[in-house]
């Protein structure tokens, strides 16, 4: 069984550690959890409608993300996600209607249709373009954060996040390699799951956390629960503040669980036990928080309801406005190759 | 053992020739009477046929090279043979005449670079087809094709001779003769023909169209034309012909026509009066030894007289399969100087287009040309003051006045006619 | 460029080097990134005294990993910096090839305008100076068939200032060669002060009428050599120096051929889907009826690479002498 529903089913009823939050951030908290669960359903559904040809859910990562995100300075960081981070765009900034946007591949898409879903961007906001090549956006991140040193900028740093299959590419390593060298104001946030589409951990790697081979950079690494929103905002923060003040980089390990399988066009039923991952949904963060919530008194039953209603709402909305929209004409395919002309001879 | 090809003597007062083109490279194969070069005068280009087997191993003059006759021009090593001596020891053995410095490194196939940097093709097919550009300035220029000697590798045409084609005058065009086209070995493609004549538009001249022009006006201003005519009966040459045609068309394979039995009686009236095989000249009037007889062919618009050379050493046969064998390389534009020069008198087979009578322009310098008019069948007073239907030819000789008078001339036509009614079948073809 | 600025002479190393220099110190945004770069000076000493005058920020030395050097070159750029990072010898580029095809190609087009990649990633390429099968490669094909890249490969003093100065001022990814073995052998004037040449602009380095001839890089100089030569023969060849490999010079490759109507490429790379056989294709497709000879590729041989004996080596350059005779057949074809 993953490490965090062993580390979950340990733990007593937790009692509510803030860690310094107001209520409304938790509620905000919730809200992100319950809005990307929503949206990464209607992904599903839209697909099994046949009216989208590709889905990619993030069940299981929603605590960590929103944490992550409320860690986020808006308008300073810069964020470098990977394609399971909705909770955590969502958490910057990016809206349900960016979200079907892309999920519909309409020319109100940012990136003009062009992207699979879930390969965000979106400069005002910080986050940064990313391809679907694994670890391909880590040294990016690098050059984003050595970028705010090189012009004297603190109190800014670089969130980049990955899965934990990713920690084996080359690019990986050397990205880490390189920010370590040159101190730079950058957090490597990994949302280990404990799978890579069907690889485990154990394939992966032959430590037992991501984080044991921070040493071997000369940074700090540390391991946190990533199914407990707070926890992990908690950690993300305090490696972020490090860096924004000059510390450097820190190597986050946030020990998640994938509910699903890797997307629509992977079968987890060949290669993981159904019934283990059904027994892990007892440590579902999202129906976790929420009840952890409500026994604290920072919301109450008709709030939880009006939350989700909203979300539903806030979904739906975005989903008809999303599907009306245009898709990219056909001479769109020709723009932005180059600033001016795409011809290769002149 | 190695052979020194020299340059041949083209004419009987040519001291130099230029090598127009080379048809073999070294290291080719070439058998005895191969054509392996082309070497052109200021008279004619001609084909000389190798005169031993075996492999090019030095080619001594380049193309466009000009050399005095005698000098050496290649270096054939016969099968199985030691290695050719260098050119400077053939050299040496000694013609005094300069030889003009070449105008280029020696064209060879590309020096081979492992790098796979693709020869130029050295196939007389490649060579010979021609380039898009070619094909685009001949359209727009009306420029004929088959009338331009190619200055390219292995004679291609090339474009720059296309736009020299259109640019220039009749007096450069004497490089470039009527059949000068370096024809592929099996030409399947009928040449282009002339333009075709449009009322209210000027035809652009062809370089064919323009050396016929200056040729004819150069005989007839050279030569005092006179003219005189025989009425000749055919019946028994005709049927004797009749009889022969198809077992000869199935035995030589050329066709039998009237053609061959006329040039036999020319050739043999022509050894009765040789002042009618002649030729005027400044120091006198040159008798020729030999009879090669020009046949006056239409080709696409344009005439060209290929020559059967020696025709009085050949039979009736012998100048059919002759004749018929150079009409058909002539159709194939595959002539080569030996067929086009030397001639000593010309017939013309105008019968064939049905005139009756014709006053033909005596071929440069010869004595006088002959034609055969069409065969008709007419009533005529035979023996015993009978009228009888008989096939009557005329025979037509335009003479140049310098060289006979009228009493030859006329000796000779009735001499011919006499031979042609005489050609009953009894002798042998 | 005015006929009479003033000029100096330099090679094609210290063309690069001062083209270098006069970038950083007119736009504080450009650094430069690579191995050995910095306390050494680049392998060529094209970076010497960089560091000491404009500080380990801008001049870095990186760990030894190629992916890196461009992938965070690329972040960089994508945060506005103008990075300059160098590849120390093209034959090491491989490891970076994801990080140039897979994602500087790209940042424009996938954000559609969001981003852009303003990044010049320089690398020395080429053979002939007993560099072996790992120090003398040409990648120019691998990479020119991405769009999205720029690749440049100017090889006089002059054509390196112009197109290195646009390259870095270009918004998008540039790919700058540079033929080692034109480094210190390739002298010329040079215009002082800044200018740039248009990138995708060819260069017609000698005119001709008889036969077009394109080639760049070191070859380049052969084949003026022997174009020079062949006028002693009486022939007339054109010499143009592509100088941009993609985008690639449409306009002045016709116009050549339109006056020769005969076409020999010369490049030092494989021949096999070298670019040559892209010039080609465009020429036969843009120029047929123009052309009076069959197009002729001279290229280096479809071998992995030169090897280091020198009877190999030579075997796999284009030698002048095979360039001349190149010439001289197709002029008479």
């Amino acid at each position: 069984m993953a490490k965090a529903v062993e580390a979950a089913g340990a733990a007593k009823k937790p009692a509510l550690d803030r860690r310094g939050l107001s209520d409304d951030q938790l509620r905000a908290l919730l809200r992100n959890m319950l809005l990307q669960r929503q949206l990464d359903n209607r992904g599903f559904q839209l697909n099994r409608q046949g009216k989208i040809p590709f889905a990619l859910g993030s069940e299981g990562h929603e605590a960590a993300q929103a944490g992550a995100a409320m860690a986020f300075e808006r308008g300073k960081d810069v964020l470098v996600p990977y394609y399971r981070d909705l909770g955590l765009v969502l958490g910057i900034g990016y809206t349900p209607l960016e979200m079907l946007n892309s999920m519909f591949a309409r020319a109100t898409d940012r990136s003009g249709g062009r992207q699979f879903p879930n390969h965000y961007t979106n400069r005002d906001m910080g986050l940064l373009t990313i391809s679907s090549i694994i670890a391909g956006h880590c040294p990016h991140a690098v050059g984003v954060a050595y970028a705010f040193t090189y012009r004297g900028e603190t109190g800014r740093a670089v969130l980049c996040t990955t899965g934990d299959g990713a920690t084996s590419e080359g690019e990986w390593h050397e990205s880490v390699n390189f920010a370590a060298v040159h101190n730079l104001p950058i957090v490597f946030l990994v949302e280990n799951n404990g799978f890579a589409i069907s690889t485990p951990q154990s394939m992966q790697m032959r430590v037992k956390h991501v984080a044991d081979r921070a040493p071997g950079y000369g940074i700090p690494g540390v391991v946190c629960n990533g199914l407990d929103p707070i926890e992990t905002y908690a950690t993300v923060k305090a490696a972020l503040d490090r860096a924004r003040t000059g510390g450097g980089p820190t190597l986050v390990e946030a020990m998640v669980y994938r509910y699903l399988s890797h997307s629509t066009d992977d079968d987890d039923r060949t290669y993981r036990d159904r019934t283990l991952v059904e027994e892990a949904r007892r440590y579902d963060p999202v129906p976790t928080f929420e009840r952890l919530l409500l026994d604290e008194g920072v919301i109450d039953e008709a709030a939880v309801a009006q939350l989700k209603a909203d979300v539903l709402r806030d979904t739906n909305e975005a989903t008809d406005t999303a599907e009306l929209a245009p898709f990219p004409a056909a001479e769109d395919l020709y723009k932005n190759v180059y600033e001016g002309t795409h011809e290769p001879w002149l | 053992m190695a052979t020194t090809i020299t340059m041949p003597q083209l004419g009987e007062t040519v001291t130099e020739g230029t090598v127009a083109q080379w048809l073999k490279n070294v290291g080719d194969t070439v058998e005895k009477y191969e054509a392996f070069v082309e070497v052109s005068t200021d008279k004619v280009n001609a084909e000389v046929p190798a005169p031993v087997s075996g492999t090019i191993v030095q080619i001594i003059a380049k193309e466009g090279e000009t050399v005095p006759t005698g000098a050496p021009i290649a270096v054939i090593e016969e099968v199985g043979g030691a290695p050719a001596p260098s050119p400077s020891e053939q050299v040496a053995a000694g013609h005094a005449a300069p030889a003009p410095a070449p105008a280029a490194a020696p064209v060879q196939p590309a020096a081979s670079h492992a790098g796979g940097n693709g020869k130029v093709a050295n196939a007389p097919e490649v060579l010979r087809r021609v380039s898009p550009a070619v094909r685009r300035l001949a359209r727009e220029h009306g420029v004929d094709l088959a009338a331009i000697r190619g200055s390219g590798t292995g004679g291609r045409i090339t474009a720059n001779d296309v736009l020299a084609a259109a640019s220039e005058g009749p007096a450069a065009a004497v490089a470039a003769t009527l059949t000068a086209a370096p024809a592929e070995p099996a030409r399947s493609a009928p040449r282009p023909a002339a333009p075709a004549a449009v009322p209210g538009e000027t035809l652009p001249l062809t370089q064919a169209r323009k050396i016929i022009a200056q040729r004819m006006l150069e005989s007839k201003q050279t030569a005092p034309h006179a003219w005189t005519m025989v009425e000749v009966d055919v019946t028994t040459l005709w049927a004797w012909r009749a009889r022969e045609k198809d077992r000869f068309a199935r035995d030589y394979g050329v066709p039998l026509t009237l053609l061959p039995f006329f040039i036999r009686a020319v050739v043999e009236s022509l050894k009765a009066f040789p002042l009618m095989n002649a030729r005027f000249t400044g120091e006198g009037i040159l008798v020729h030894k030999q009879a090669h007889v020009g046949i006056a062919v239409a080709l696409n618009g344009n005439l060209i007289v290929p020559v059967v050379r020696d025709a009085d050493t050949l039979s009736i046969a012998g100048i059919a399969v002759a004749a018929g064998r150079i009409i058909e390389r002539a159709r194939a534009g595959k002539l080569g100087a030996d067929d086009l020069t030397g001639g000593t008198f010309t017939v013309n087979n105008t019968g064939a287009n049905g005139s009756i009578m014709s006053a033909p322009i005596i071929n440069g310098g010869q004595a006088g040309i002959v034609t055969m008019e069409a065969v008709v069948k007419r009533p005529v007073v035979v023996k015993g003051d009978a009228i009888a239907i008989r096939s009557m030819m005329n025979v037509c000789l335009s003479l140049d006045h310098r060289v006979v008078d009228g009493a030859v001339a006329s000796g000779f036509l009735v001499d011919l006619r006499k031979r042609l009614e005489a050609m009953d079948g009894s002798g042998t073809l | 460029m005015a006929v009479s600025a003033p000029t100096k002479t330099m090679n094609n190393v210290e063309a690069v080097r001062e083209t270098l220099h006069d970038a950083l110190v007119r736009d504080e945004r450009t650094l430069i990134m690579g191995e050995d770069v910095g306390a050494r000076g680049n392998v060529f000493l094209i970076t010497k005294g960089f560091l000491e005058e404009f500080g380990p920020k801008r001049i870095i030395d990186t760990p030894l990993a190629e992916a890196s050097i461009v992938g965070v070159a690329v972040g960089m750029a994508m945060e506005g910096l103008r990075p300059i990072a160098e590849i120390q010898f093209a034959d090491f580029i491989y490891p970076a090839f994801n990080q140039i095809v897979g994602e500087a190609a790209k940042t424009r087009y996938r954000s559609n305008g969001d981003y852009t990649c303003p990044l010049v990633i320089r690398t020395p390429y080429g053979g002939g100076v007993r560099g072996a099968l790992s120090h003398s490669v040409s990648i120019e094909a691998l990479f020119y068939h991405v769009p999205g890249l720029k690749i440049l490969a100017p090889s006089t003093p002059a054509d390196i200032k112009g197109l290195l100065t646009a390259a870095i001022e270009d918004p998008d990814p540039v790919l700058f060669l540079e033929h080692k073995k034109t480094y210190r052998s390739v002298k010329g004037e040079v215009p002082e002060g800044y200018y740039t040449i248009p990138i995708g602009k060819a260069d017609v380095k000698k005119q001709g009428s008889q036969l077009t001839v394109v080639s760049y890089g070191y070859n380049l100089h052969q084949a003026l050599d022997a174009a020079t030569r062949l006028e002693d023969e009486g022939l007339s060849v054109e010499v143009i120096d592509l100088r941009s490999i993609r985008p690639m010079d449409r306009t002045t490759i016709l116009e050549s051929l339109r006056k020769t109507r005969k076409l020999l490429i010369i490049h030092e790379d494989n021949k096999f889907g070298g670019i040559g056989a892209e010039i080609s294709a465009m020429v036969v497709e843009e120029a047929f009826f123009d052309l009076d000879a069959p197009i002729r590729r001279l290229c280096g041989p479809d071998v992995p690479a030169m090897g280091y004996a020198q009877p190999l080596e030579e075997e796999f350059m284009i030698s002048t002498d095979a360039m001349a005779q190149a010439m001289r057949d197709l002029v008479a074809f």
